[in-house]
Parts: C-alpha cells; structure tokens; sequence
C-alpha cells in the first residue's frame, strides 16, 4: 500500500463537542493522481479538508504528506500558513474566496507572496530597487501571465477578479493555489455552480494539471460526472467514516454508495424494522 | 427622501418628456417636510422655557420663528428636490461626452504634480504672511499623519482608533532625548519613528486575533493609556505641566537664530524669524513626501500587496502561505513609524508639549481624514486634509457654527461619496493598462 503516496491519513478524527464530524477515517492519495473525495451532504469531507490544510487542528490521527522519498511533513503538527508554505499543500473554497478589489494579475501575484519576500531582501532590497529583486518581480510577473493564459483569462488580466464572470472566478482561484507551486492541490468543490461547458473546460484543467504539470490533486465534488471522468481514486465518506474506496468504475456500482446516497429500498427498511420489532 | 416614484426609477428614455416634474408631487414633499419640521420645532423652537428667579418655570413663544424656520423648510424642500430632478435619479450611469472625459482625466493626472509644486512655492508665495504658513504646516502634519495611518487603515484594512498614541510616543521621544540628552533634532527623528515603530508592534500583539469593532475599542483604549500614562509618570513626562523649551530644529546643525553662528549670519543675510517658519515648512514637507514615496513604493511591493490581500480577505491569505501575524504587525510598525516622525516634527516646531495635544479628539480628525480621503487613496488622503484642516481655519469666522457647518459638509460628502474623494484603486501591477477598481468591490477590511 505504501507505494508513491503524496499523503498518508491515517486514523483522523475531529470532533466539535460531541458531534463527531470525522471518524477514523484513513486513506492515501498517490502522487500526480487525482483522488476525489465524495459523499452526501454532511459527510465530513469539508472537515476533513480543513484538517489537511490546517484549519483545524485535528483531534487525533496522523496526516503525513510526503514532498518526496525522503522529505515527510507532519501536518497536524503544523498550522495555518505553514501548511501552505512549508509542506506546499494549496487548496480552494467551496465559496470563492479571490481578493475581490484586486486585479486578476495581482491575486497571481499575492500568491507568489513568500518567493517574492525573500527576493525583496524582506521589504528592504525592494524598496531601493535591487536589480535582484526587479528580476524576481518580472519572472513572477511571467508566471503569473503563463498561468492567466492557461486559464485563458490574459486578456482580463488588468480586470478586478471580483468583476469576473463566475466560473472564470473559480478557474482564477485554482491558478491561484498553482502559482503558490503546490505540492498537493486541494480544491473544495471546484465545479460548484458551472454549466455544462464550463465543468467540460474544468474538467480538461484538472486532467492537464496532473498530466502535464504532474500535480497530485484531491478533490471533493458533488458533479459525479465530473468526478467519474478525471479521477484516480475514489474514497466515498458517510456520517464521518469511510464506506468505499476504489476506481470510479467499482466505486459506482458499490451498493453502500448507492445507499448512501439514493438511500435504501422500502423492502429492507422493512426488514431491520421488523428484526427491531417495530411492526 | 429615497421616495420610489415612477417619475425617478423609470428609464431614461421614458423621463425624456416629462423632464418637468409633476408640481403636485414636489408640492406634496414640500408639505410633507414643513409638517415634519413643525412638529420637530414647535417645541425646540417654538416655546422656550426658562427658570425664573425663584425657581418656577417659566416660558414664552417664538411663533415668528416657528414660521419663519418652516417656510424655509419648505421653500429649501422645493428646492432641494428641483436640484433632484435635474440631477437626475440617484445611481443614475452618467456618461459624459468623451472630450469632457478625456478633460476631466487630464485634470485627475495634473492634481498631483500642480499640487506638489503649489506645495513648494507656498512659502515663496505667501512669505509675508506668517498666519498662511503655519496653517501650510498644520496641513501638512496632518497630510503625513493622515498618509501615515492610511497604511495601516487604508491598505490593511485594520480599524485603528488610537493613532494618536504614535504620535505622542514620537514627540515625548524627541523632546525627552533632546531636553536629558541634548541629541540633536535629526538624531531624534530615527529615534523617535523606531520607538513608535516598537510600540505599534507592541500594540498589534494583543489585538491580532480581534477583527473590525473589537480591535477598534482596544486600538481606541490603547490611545487613552498612552495619554494617561503620560499625564501620571510626572517624573519622567513632567505629568499635565508638559515638556518645554524643547530644542528648536537646526539647518543640520546650524542654529536658525539671530546670534553669530546663526544661518541669517553666515549667509550674510538679516535674520528673520520666517526663515525658521520656512525652514520647519520644507521639513515637514519632505517628511510628509518622504512618507508618501514610501507607501508608494511599499504598495508595489510583496509586504504592500499582502496588506491589501490582508484586507480582502485574511482566510485566503493564510491559505496561501502568508503569514498574517508579521503582515498586521509590520502594517502598524509602519503606520506607528509615520506617526512618530509626525510626533517629533510636532514637538520640535511647537517647542512645548503636553498631554492635551494627545487627545482622542486627534485620532477622530486623522481617521476622518483618511476615510473622507478614500481608504487607500494618496491623493484623496491628502485632498482630505487639505480641506477639513483648511476648511476647519476658513470657518474661523463662522465661531460657534463652526462645527455645525463642518458636520453638515461631512454628512453630504458621505451622501454624495460614500468611499471618499478618490473611491477607486489604482492596480499595484498591469499587464497593458491600469484601470481604476471601483471601491464598491474592494472590501474595508474586518480585521
């Protein structure tokens, strides 16, 4: 099982209280593989996205991401923006959460925040305009650019993002998370309110991240088509816990999943009910 | 007054005949408005009551006031609502022909360099009238200290209501360093904004995790301990008596006074004391333009960027890997910095310090001024404080309505601009061209 994992969880649980929102939940994501994370409303998978990315702080079990053989990053033991900044793990939000009154251009560029700190000697060299850091700005300014480009947004670059048509906000916010050069990419719900078209165009986005750029993405995603298109993996989660994992193709026709989310039939219903005495 | 009647939501091409509005409806208003101000007035002003001489109460009328005060109500009424019709309905796109664009963009661009050079020659223009350059340089303190706190107000989005304990940190460094130490003015000055910078840090320590009202009501009681501390350390501050003969600045190190050694002496010139008004004038000029090249270029910067980002939105901040603790921090180090060469420039030019000068009343002006200027705006920051502190002198005449017509003018600025004089940000960065975003869509900050 160990095999080429980006992430290791294993046993997490996070409780608020006494609702158990996860439950001994393990599973793995493979490098450069895209693993979709699924499951009803309420299942915990946002949870579970807020412990990865350390907006929680778990209350037990282990996430491990693994940068490469030999460089592991412990992430519950890290919080907020060192997450992002040491392990490399980028995310998005279920709510678009772009800076509204800035450019498109410039969200690009608060993302390459902390390559940029160190190459304006923090603040200093820039403010005297080092030949050093007018470099690193340009090159930043590139990135940037490849990226609106990928998203075929160059030409609104100058736009201010929260002036930007919706699914064009939700395409911004994943170059966003790329450009802070992620090691795992996390995105909550990308294709949240798109059209036909538009999840088509997110889709082809996604499969090109991971074939071209060899990104490892983890995903949660309520459009199954999108879902049964791109990914890898599947892990399906109910009420907390794990009740499938596998290929789109098993996860599909595992009747669990299929309970989970159309429910039961009336003939079994019928069956605990009288096995509990209810009739 | 935001009556919804079809005359004003209908569509512009609809409201192309009937310009001319239905007299009945302004009518209507007008008595609407006069009744209102009867039944508000005919108490206040109509019956004025006294205590008599043995303690009994006693009153008489004012009808011909009364009356006087409603018909003016409902002639002003009319009027005002003439003015609405030919302005047209409220929120209402006005598009202008393209060359009086192109005009009022040419005088958007010129403002600031006409203003700069208005700057520098103020004290050639108006040498003889000493009262014209003290204003200039009470202006200018305040331009600074509103460019200054616009940092961290303006660009980080942090609400601060205690500004003015900056300013005083600068200006009892600077009179303390010099009157125990003797240091020189230009020695103090690093001094005096280093000392600020570090209490802006140890202010922003505790308040990191408050946000929007909360860190106001700390930031505002972190001003009053300030002062108080000030007021009570009689040893060190000499308490409610202040600081005197505070050094005057000297021209790096050449006194501006009448004696041998003085500058008026060496240069061969007869001493005056202008020259020391219009020596304190440039200096406060280029602190004031030294800050405002420092924002500038700080905005272009990672650091002035995540103050901005700061501001939009701080969860997606700390998603992208930045730090938001050194970010707030470093917003009111700076901002701090700023206040406290204010401070020491205060001190110096002044010669006495005392704790009233450090009242909350000044955190109020300066926060005024930065968001009547326009949360972020240089230009609109310093426009602000050209016309509350100019305006506040022009007034002079008006004595105790001085304040009734400072208020008035706010409350319609607000009605008219509710982002401030300048209500859009320039992009830090563009690829082709910099277009100005609309405040509506850049957040205030809760943070």
């Amino acid at each position: 099982m160990s095999g080429d994992n980006i992430l290791n969880v294993d046993n997490l649980t996070m409780r608020f209280g006494g609702v158990v929102a996860v439950n001994n939940l393990s599973f793995e994501a493979e490098r450069s593989r895209i693993t979709a994370l699924i499951g009803p409303n309420g299942a915990g998978k946002t949870t579970v996205f807020n412990c990865i990315t350390g907006f929680y702080k778990p209350t037990s079990g282990t996430i491990r991401l693994n940068r490469d053989a030999n460089r592991t990053v412990q992430l519950e033991r890290l919080n907020d923006f060192r997450i992002a900044r040491q392990a490399k793990v980028a995310r998005t939000f279920q709510n678009i959460r772009l800076f509204p009154g800035m450019t498109a251009l410039e969200n690009l560029m608060v993302a390459q925040h902390n390559a940029l700190m160190r190459a304006s000697g923090l603040t200093f060299l820039g403010l005297i305009g080092a030949p050093t850091w007018r470099a690193a700005e340009k090159h930043a300014i590139d990135q940037a650019k490849r990226w609106l480009d990928r998203i075929s947004l160059l030409d609104r670059a100058d736009d201010a993002a929260g002036n930007l048509p919706y699914g064009d906000q939700r395409r911004l916010e994943i170059a966003r998370a790329m450009c802070t050069e992620p090691a795992l990419l996390c995105l909550d719900e990308p294709a949240a309110g798109l059209n036909a078209r538009e999840s088509a165009a997110l889709s082809e986005l996604l499969l090109s991240l991971r074939d071209d750029q060899g990104t490892s993405i983890l995903l949660i995603e309520h459009d199954m088509s999108v879902v049964m298109e791109i990914s890898d993996h599947i892990v399906v989660m109910d009420y907390g816990v794990k009740i499938a994992e596998g290929a789109p193709s098993a996860v599909r026709d595992d009747p669990k999943v299929i309970a989970a989310y159309l429910g039961v039939e009336d003939d079994e219903v019928a069956a605990v009910e009288s096995e509990l005495g209810l009739q | 007054m935001t009556s919804t009647t079809p005359e004003l939501t209908s569509t512009p091409e609809l409201t192309q005949a009937p310009r001319l509005p239905g007299v009945a409806f302004i009518l209507k208003k007008a008595l609407i408005s006069a009744f209102v101000a009867l039944v508000l007035f005919s108490l206040m002003i109509g019956v004025r009551t006294e205590a008599g001489p043995t303690g009994q109460l006693i009153y008489w009328t004012r009808f011909g006031d009364l009356a006087a005060l409603v018909v003016a109500v409902f002639g002003g009424s009319i009027v005002v609502e003439l003015l609405r019709q030919w302005w047209g309905r409220p929120g209402a796109v006005r598009t202008l022909p393209p060359p009086v664009q192109r005009a009022f963009d040419l005088a958007g661009r010129a403002i600031p360099p006409l203003l700069l050079i208005f700057a520098l020659l103020v004290p050639v223009i108006f040498y003889n009238q000493r009262y014209i350059l003290d204003l200039g340089i009470l202006v200018l303190t305040y331009v600074m200290l509103g460019w200054g706190l616009n940092v961290v107000v303006g660009l980080a989005g942090l609400l601060d209501l205690g500004y003015v304990a900056f300013y005083a940190v600068g200006a009892y460094s600077y009179a303390l360093l010099s009157t125990t130490f003797g240091l020189s003015f230009w020695t103090c000055l690093p001094l005096a904004g280093i000392l600020a910078a570090f209490w802006g840090v140890l202010l922003g320590f505790p308040v990191l995790r408050l946000r929007g009202d909360y860190l106001a009501i700390v930031t505002l009681a972190f001003g009053e301990i300030i002062r108080l501390v000030i007021i009570n350390w009689q040893s060190l501050t000499g308490g409610p008596n202040g600081i005197s003969a505070i050094p005057r600045p000297s021209f790096f190190g050449i006194p501006l006074t009448p004696g041998d050694d003085g500058l008026a002496a060496r240069l061969g010139i007869e001493f005056s004391p202008t020259h020391r008004i219009v020596f304190l004038f440039y200096v406060i000029l280029a602190l004031a333009l030294l800050t405002n090249w420092v924002t500038i270029r700080l905005r272009r910067l990672p650091i002035g960027r995540a103050w901005e980002a700061l501001r939009e939105d701080e969860v997606a901040c700390r998603a992208l890997g930045i730090n938001t603790t050194t970010t707030k921090l470093s917003a009111f180090a700076t901002g701090a910095m700023f206040g406290g060469f204010a401070g020491a420039f205060f001190a110096t030019r002044q010669g006495f310090i005392s704790p009233e000068s450090f009242t909350f009343q000044e955190s109020a002006l300066v926060l005024a001024i930065v968001v009547l200027g326009g949360m972020g705006s240089q230009l609109g920051v310093a426009l602000a404080a050209l016309t509350l502190i100019g305006g506040f002198e022009l007034f002079r005449g008006f004595d105790q309505y001085r304040m009734l017509v400072f208020g008035m003018a706010m409350v319609l600025l607000m009605i008219w601009r509710p982002r401030g004089l300048i209500g859009h940000r320039a992009p830090t960065v563009f690829l082709k061209h910099s277009q100005a975003i609309s405040s509506e869509l850049a957040r205030e900050g809760r943070g």
